[in-house]
């Protein structure tokens, strides 16, 4: 597969506004403010862009929904990156920063906003000062401010640090905590672009997604759309991570099969040892077994149909000799811990799935508590407020599947030494 | 009582947001900056300052886990025992480190040195496993470099 890298390129320096700029930086902003707002919306439809947060929705539909009035509009950049697995987002802030900035700029054009807040987690300190000096050479260059580059276009960029909640990466969770409240995700609709902070239309992105419009401005979205899988098209930034010999970053065109991702150039499994898991799209989306993995391409489609998401395109994979039963457990105590604990299903049904889990890897399972943990996962699915139920049911729900057989010899032999044996 | 610099910094921030109530996740986070933590007497002061009930400001100080509730040691140290850094041996060194510091996770040492605390996810999983102290990652951590790095930290008398 040709190798492209439109967000991690390998310029040295490029976290440096001058060597952004020696190699055609802002040039795609200047590009937009000659455009209309409605031309940049149609140029990202074209692209095919899909949102890289998790839920892959299309980013110039997205920003479509946004109403064409007078009253204040926010964009909010989405780097509240908590979802197990993923660590990708820091890398597109510590590499190629102002490419984020560009992209949220030509964002905030073309929905006509006047304020971005950039939300950024509670513990990305270090990225937090990467970002915002490069906010801080973009202003004094005139590209943040008022009458950017002798246009019409205003706009203030302002960065929100977080506090420690993964639901605030949930956007309407976030918005409630840019307006200085608890995390908790407001019932939909209304969408954000009817009703967002403070009552007014806003678009929440994610980092990625933002990092990839200069390019589509830039090169055009017909050009973009030939990247990669068709209907899902362009790079991802795919974090592999776990029991791999080279984990990292790796920049691929969508439609990338996981196996070369994992072995040609995650380096492959260390000492040689087979998969028994691999986890494609960060923790919520389910695992697949060893078995399960031959011939899945990394996209929206071809994970579905595979059995899981490409979420976040955090990859975690698992060797042989991985207790499966003990990292579903870690994976319920996550979520349960992450619960906001607005709704009751949710709320209760992850400390409930913990608990079973908890008794289980302790040696105290019941046969009947398989189908217990399926029944509660069934309840907390479809019936909360926001996504994080649907996130902690399906991993354990389709993990209760997959691998039924570790969790009946954890039942069956009390002990967790015999597991495998 | 915030510091004069501080007070300023309050109304910087403030003039991000059009409302007052959006100054306080930022403004607390300047708070356990100069105080180590939120006490009940600071979050009475945050509410006054920005003109909330301190019903309101009790309930977002405990909602997130990032505001101290009660006073930590000096290095306060995060261990992430996600998956990503579990499969990499988080556990064990969360049990090394409470055996070399002598406390349980969630407490602090009688010195108020180290304060040892069980993170979810830090986001750095292609380095796991990652603990962090302050507001610093340390990158795929094992026994020996957490041995080294404990005993160079305290060594620091300050």
């Amino acid at each position: 597969m040709e190798e492209i890298k439109l967000i991690l390129r390998d310029i040295p320096d490029l976290h440096r506004i001058e060597v952004y700029e020696a190699n055609g930086g802002y040039s795609a902003l200047k590009k937009a403010l000659g455009m209309s707002p409605d031309e940049v919306i149609e140029e990202v439809k074209k692209s095919g862009l899909r949102g890289r947060g998790g839920a892959a929705f299309p980013t110039g539909l997205k920003w479509s929904f946004m109403p064409k009035d007078s009253r204040p509009k926010y964009l909010v950049v989405n780097a509240d990156e908590g979802e197990p697995g993923t660590f990708k987002d820091r890398q597109v802030i510590e590499k190629n920063p102002h490419q984020l900035i560009e992209g949220a700029l030509i964002a905030a054009y073309a929905i006509g906003a006047q304020t971005i807040y950039v939300y950024i987690r509670g513990e990305y300190v270090k990225w937090m000062r990467i970002l915002q000096n490069a906010i801080d050479e973009a202003y004094s260059r005139g590209y943040i401010g008022k009458n950017i580059l002798g246009s019409n276009f205003s706009v203030d960029i302002y960065i929100h640090r977080g506090a420690g909640a993964y639901i605030c990466g949930e956007e309407s969770a976030l918005m409630e905590s840019i307006e200085g409240k608890r995390g908790y995700p407001r019932v939909k609709p209304p969408f954000p672009a009817q009703y967002g902070l403070w009552g007014y239309p806003t678009t929440i992105n994610n980092v990625e997604t933002l990092a990839n419009v200069p390019v589509i401005i830039d090169k055009g979205g017909d050009w973009y759309a030939k990247i990669g899988a068709p209907k899902h098209p362009g790079t991802i930034l795919f974090g592999v991570s776990g029991h791999v010999n080279k984990p990292g970053i790796y920049e691929l065109p969508t439609g990338i099969l996981l196996t070369d991702l994992i072995y040609k150039y995650a380096g492959g499994v260390r000492n040689n040892k087979k998969i028994k898991a691999v986890i494609p799209g960060g923790s919520s989306t389910p695992a697949l077994r060893g078995d399960q993995i031959e011939g899945v391409t990394m996209d929206f489609d071809g994970l579905r149909n595979a059995g899981s998401m490409i979420g976040t395109g955090g990859v975690i994979v698992m060797d042989e000799d991985t207790d499966m039963v003990k990292v579903l457990w870690r994976i319920a105590k996550f979520y349960w811990h992450e619960s906001c604990g607005q709704c009751t299903p949710c709320r209760e049904g992850t400390g409930w799935m913990f608990k079973i889990l908890d008794r289980i890897v302790k040696g105290g399972g019941r046969p009947e508590d398989l189908d217990l943990l399926v029944s509660v996962a069934n309840n907390i699915e479809g019936n909360t407020i926001c996504a994080l139920g649907d996130a902690a049911a399906w991993p354990i729900k389709f993990g209760v599947q997959r691998f039924r057989e570790d969790f009946e010899k954890y039942i069956k032999f009390k002990s967790t030494v015999l597991v495998e044996k | 009582m915030f510091t004069e610099e501080n007070l300023k910094k309050v109304e910087e921030i403030k003039k991000r947001y059009p409302t007052a109530q959006s100054a306080l996740l930022p403004v607390l986070w300047l708070a356990q900056e100069q105080f180590g933590w939120i006490s009940e007497d600071v979050m009475r002061y945050v509410a006054e300052l920005l003109g909330l009930p301190y019903s309101h400001v009790y309930g977002v100080v405990t909602f997130y886990t990032m505001y101290n509730k009660k006073p930590v040691g000096k290095y306060h140290i995060q261990v992430c025992t996600n998956v990503s850094c579990m499969l990499n041996g988080a556990y064990e060194n969360l049990e090394y480190l409470q055996k070399k510091l002598n406390i349980k996770v969630g407490q602090t040492t009688p010195d108020m040195k180290f304060t040892l605390t069980e993170v979810e996810c830090l986001g750095s999983c292609g380095t796991a496993p990652v603990i962090q102290i302050n507001d610093d990652y340390y990158e795929n951590m094992d026994i020996p470099k957490l041995e080294k790095l404990i005993e160079q930290l305290s060594r620091d008398k300050k």
